[in-house]
């Protein structure tokens, strides 16, 4: 494995006083596409939030252990830089529906900061065509964010995530709300993703799992059982509790 | 047998469509009939300008019994529930935000159970408060618009606030961890984000708060007082609309009771309109931001 871009350790994080994830130790590779699987309920959705310490800010949380972002850990910086280093992108599309397509996607650099126009012009290009939408939206990038299909939404989601120069994209559950056009189009953007980004996806698809990523860590009732190249822990997985997962004995 | 069944049914249905039909006439009948008596007793002097633009008339003497006009009651309420509006909203949306967005917080709990107990107190008790406050301060602002201004203020404030707070928790938490997660700080997540949101939502109950207010009589009562005059400053006396309703028809001198009825006419249309114009602003809102669908 190449070097980890972040590594979680002895991570545990609760909901009021049970624990919903424990003594997760993961490291996520640079540049690489690592998947999260397990049945509903495993704590996926909660891992991935610790990673941009968003699972903080719901009510009566509580996060043990640590996470390091290059070596530093994320638990001891501001959380708000942090989020500005680590882009996230939900389960249900959720674009700022008071705003136009252009707004959405440049609401990063705008608020965060006093960016100039031509600025602003380069960088909502610049992520719609990453996030494989400018092609269609360009004549109309006023347009309400609601104008939008659901999977272009969601593409518009990525791209609001993405100007906002991440260097790693958690995705959590990205094509759960989409029909399969719409998925294997987002399926094909996180393959060219990993170029420029780490990526970092939940999903309860195993075959999505199999096809965008390049390792795979699969939690089971909070604990992480397995870790490593997707290939390895599809075809040969150590654990037995992997193994009847992976062939649909449960979950 | 069966077809007694459906009969039956039939019959139920019926009696309660028309029981229901009933219950819709009692609501909508004192309205009707409300409407129906101001423009009868009070659409004659309404609808003459001098009406909307000279002062109260004197009562009926032997020499003179004229019937002049509500202008300077209509420049007292404007007055007095602007000042109150001026105080009222940012307040009352201010605590709105920090019950809604700060709840992990028990003080922000404690906001939104407060403005709910404030909202059932009646006005006549917030205009003693007021009273009885300005008494120990300085007794001279009592029979002022300012105090009147104050009154009418604490009656709009948990309006406001608790209609805020509705409009705010309706906007999905989905949008604010979409701020969050981009590294927006709180505040303007807050304020530029989750606020604009739900401002149809406040703007309905800013306006709500304003007419309520704009009827209030009875803190006026014991505060401002009323005056035929115009409206001369904020420690001063000021005419108010539900004042002089109050006021005038009450009396025996023929010519207040008709400004009475006109000012109570005056009053519904400028409720309704307020109400009407702010229904289409608030659909032009949401449509606009929904993408015009």
């Amino acid at each position: 494995m190449d070097g980890a871009k972040m590594r979680v350790s002895h991570l545990t994080a609760f909901y009021g006083s049970k624990p919903a994830i424990s003594d997760i130790n993961l490291e996520f590779p640079e540049r690489q596409v690592t998947a999260i699987i397990g049945p509903s309920g495993c704590g996926k959705s909660t891992l991935i939030r610790c990673l941009n310490r968003l699972h903080e800010t719901a009510a009566r949380t509580k996060v043990e252990g640590e996470v390091f972002l290059d070596g530093e850990d994320i638990y001891a910086l501001d959380p708000v830089r942090v989020r500005r280093r680590i882009g996230m992108v939900f389960q249900k599309p959720n674009p700022f529906v008071t705003m136009s397509i252009y707004d959405n996607v440049s609401a990063a650099l705008r608020f965060n900061g006093r960016p100039s126009h031509e600025e602003l012009d380069r960088s909502v290009v610049r992520s719609l065509q990453q996030a494989a939408l400018w092609e269609e939206v360009k004549e109309r990038v006023d347009a309400p964010a609601t104008s939008l299909s659901g999977g272009q939404q969601q593409r518009l989601c990525i791209a609001r995530a993405l100007a906002a120069n991440p260097e790693v994209l958690l995705m959590d559950e990205p094509c759960s709300a989409l029909d399969p056009i719409a998925t294997s189009k987002i399926e094909q953007l996180i393959g060219q993703l990993k170029n420029d980004y780490t990526v970092i996806i939940v999903t309860h698809n195993m075959q999505q799992a199999a096809r965008v990523a390049d390792y795979t860590a699969f939690l089971y009732l909070g604990q992480l059982i397995e870790f490593g190249p997707t290939e390895d822990l599809f075809e040969r997985p150590k654990e037995k509790l992997t193994e009847s997962y992976i062939t649909g004995r449960f979950g | 047998m069966k077809f007694d069944r459906l009969a039956r049914r039939k019959l139920l249905s019926h009696t309660i469509t028309v029981l229901a039909g009933l219950t819709v006439v009692a609501v909508l009948y004192p309205l009707v009939d409300l409407v129906y008596t101001a423009f009868v007793h009070g659409g004659t002097v309404l609808f003459q300008w001098t009406f909307l633009t000279s002062r109260n008339p004197t009562p009926c003497s032997a020499v003179s019994c004229q019937t002049v006009g509500i202008g300077n009651s209509i420049e007292g309420t404007v007055a007095i529930v602007g000042l109150a509006a001026l105080i009222s909203i940012p307040i009352g949306v201010m605590a709105a935000i920090f019950a809604s967005e700060y709840r992990t917080r028990g003080l922000g709990r404690a906001v939104s159970f407060t403005a709910d107990v404030l909202t059932g107190v009646p006005s006549i008790i917030m205009g003693a408060f007021i009273y009885g406050y300005l008494v120990i301060v300085n007794p001279n602002l009592v029979v002022t618009a300012l105090s009147g201004s104050l009154a009418l203020a604490a009656i709009m404030i948990p309006i406001v606030a608790r209609t805020t707070e509705e409009a705010l928790r309706v906007v999905p938490n989905a949008t604010r961890e979409a701020a969050i997660a981009l590294g927006i700080s709180k505040w303007k997540m807050t304020m530029r984000i989750v606020f604009i949101s739900a401002l149809p939502g406040v703007v309905t109950g800013v306006l709500l708060a304003v007419m309520r207010a704009a009827g209030e009589a009875a803190p006026l009562l014991i505060l401002t007082g009323g005056s035929t005059l115009w409206f001369s400053g904020y420690d001063r006396p000021a005419s108010a609309l539900p004042y002089l309703i109050y006021q005038y028809a009450l009396s025996s001198s023929t010519n207040w009771q008709q400004v009475a009825w006109g000012a109570t006419l005056f009053l519904l249309i400028a409720i309704l309109i307020v109400n009407v114009l702010s229904r289409y602003m608030i659909q032009r809102l949401s449509s606009k931001m929904s993408g015009g669908a």
